[in-house]
């Protein structure tokens, strides 16, 4: 009995200590800008019931959801090419490895410069973000397909597009997820910090305005919110894939 | 090609030259597979016994030389071969039933048929009950089972197979082994079998082709006889298999380090 909700348990207790540590941290009076755990849920809840949260999610996810949409289908494409061509890979995977290196917040003066302040720069910077770890990610599993699934799909007159749909594009789609899972959560990050740098909207906007007016409980709720839908959604992309990849999965299956 | 050669052999072998950069890894291999026989290829690792099935199987190209299948030279892989892997190549996101059914999948017969196809093949290997199992559920003698129904159902005249019993344990091996020597009898098709076991293919062999390295040439061909109408068990202690085993042994403790 103990030992069937023990996970369960264990998950629960951890979340207590987190929320518990912090709640005595902001008592104890670490600065006057850090609200306890509980105003924070409480400025949660005020901005859930006026509504603000879900208008400033609806503006923070127009440009996650284009950019991601945009760095999975070019992402995986490019991505499936270089991992079959060596002659693409060199031609383009030292761009990916560039940008995934290169800092990010540096490039946003250029990128405003060029597109301006408005969605387009925004979803620049989730591209930039998220694509180069799909890319990279969707090329290695590709390259990585075991030679003799391979040699089977030949042996028994698999065509070449046979061999890509059948074998490959299966045998990669465990680590291609992975790196869309990834890639998602870098798109977070992206997102956010577009809005932080290039204009406050959204989410963004809410955390700006409420450090310009030191009200701190409703900055971290903002915060806290983006965390905790950021793990909600990565744990969904989970789901689909443990949904779609049955086999793959051999045993152990976090959630 | 004349009328009598190509009734008799399956699969001839001439000339073939294969190298690898520099390293020449067949030379001048020729060599005959009888129709209705199970032929091994045996010898130390790194004689080339692999490089040969896959040219067989069109996998690899020859340096130069040619191979032919009831007549016809290999370009690649065909209709007429089929091929058991030694790690089974199966594939771990799809069930038994499609696993076996692939290689008719890939050959586009519809659904129903192939299923239906497969499913008498997974019965003949006695994996009836597991159709919907996925192959990490299953054991490594199982899975070269589902190996072995795949090759069975696409109906080629030729079955390859790539040392198929080394990632089994040894009791599933000698069972393999018993039933392989069924399968040569009732099936009417020609087997070409690599194993670098010495007793494993007097075993089960009509004719074994005997290949040194460095270049790999076929140095011996032998046709063990006299004790391959006695039932299994009793084959293992009779004493021309055992004469045998030494033998091929003799020959081959040289190439051993």
């Amino acid at each position: 009995m103990f030992l069937r909700y023990r996970p369960l348990l264990l998950k629960i207790l951890s979340t207590v200590l987190i929320f518990g540590a912090w709640e005595i941290a902001g008592r104890a009076g670490v600065s006057f800008a850090f609200p306890t755990f509980l105003e924070s849920m409480a400025a949660l809840w005020g901005l859930t019931v006026e509504g603000t949260i879900f208008t400033a999610y609806a503006e923070t996810l127009k440009p996650l959801a284009v950019g991601i949409v945009i760095s999975a289908f070019i992402g995986i494409g490019l991505g499936v090419w270089i991992g079959l061509s060596r002659k693409f890979d060199w031609l383009v995977s030292p761009i990916f490895i560039v940008m995934q290196s290169a800092p990010l917040a540096a490039l946003i003066p250029l990128l405003i410069m060029v597109y301006g302040i408005g969605l387009t720069s925004k979803v620049f910077v989730v591209c930039i973000m998220a694509m180069p770890v799909i890319v990279l990610n969707t090329a290695g599993a590709v390259r990585n397909t075991p030679v003799h699934l391979i040699e089977m799909g030949q042996s028994f007159l698999g065509t070449r597009r046979d061999i890509i749909l059948k074998i490959i594009m299966p045998s990669a789609s465990p680590i291609i997820f992975a790196g869309l899972r990834l890639g998602v959560s870098a798109g977070f990050i992206g997102a956010i910090l577009a809005e932080l740098k290039i204009t406050p909207t959204g989410v963004g906007d809410i955390i700006t305005y409420s450090r310009s007016i030191a009200d701190y409980p409703n900055m971290y709720a903002a915060i806290f919110s983006i965390i905790v839908f950021a793990v909600l959604f990565l744990n969904f992309v989970e789901r689909i894939e443990n949904f779609l990849f049955k086999g793959n999965n051999k045993e152990l299956v976090s959630d | 090609m004349d009328g009598i050669m190509t009734t008799t052999h399956a699969v001839e072998v001439r000339n073939v030259f294969k190298n690898y950069g520099d390293v020449e890894a067949l030379h001048d291999l020729s060599l005959d597979f009888p129709k209705g026989e199970l032929t091994s290829l045996l010898g130390p690792s790194g004689c080339g016994k692999t490089t040969l099935l896959k040219i067989i199987a069109g996998l690899l190209p020859a340096t130069s030389g040619e191979v032919f299948v009831n007549g016809e030279t290999v370009t690649g892989p065909g209709p007429d071969r089929a091929f058991v892997f030694q790690d089974f190549a199966l594939l771990p996101w799809a069930s038994v039933l499609r696993n076996v059914a692939f290689g008719l999948e890939l050959r586009n017969v519809p659904k129903s048929e192939r299923e239906a196809k497969a499913e008498k093949y997974i019965a003949d290997v006695g994996l009836k009950g597991f159709e919907h199992k996925y192959p990490h559920q299953l054991s490594g003698g199982m899975r070269q089972r589902v190996g072995l129904a795949r090759a069975l159902s696409v109906d080629a005249q030729v079955l390859l197979m790539d040392e198929p019993f080394s990632a089994v344990d040894e009791q599933t091996r000698r069972k393999f082994q018993e039933d392989l020597l069924d399968l040569v009898q009732n099936e009417n098709k020609t087997f070409i079998f690599v194993t670098h076991s010495i007793e494993e293919a007097v075993y089960v062999s009509d004719q074994i082709a005997l290949l040194l390295p460095r270049p790999s040439r076929v140095s011996e061909i032998i046709r063990p006889g006299g004790f391959r109408h006695k039932d299994p068990d009793s084959i293992r202690r009779d004493s021309e298999y055992l004469d045998i085993v030494d033998d091929i042994w003799k020959s081959l403790r040289t190439y051993v380090e």
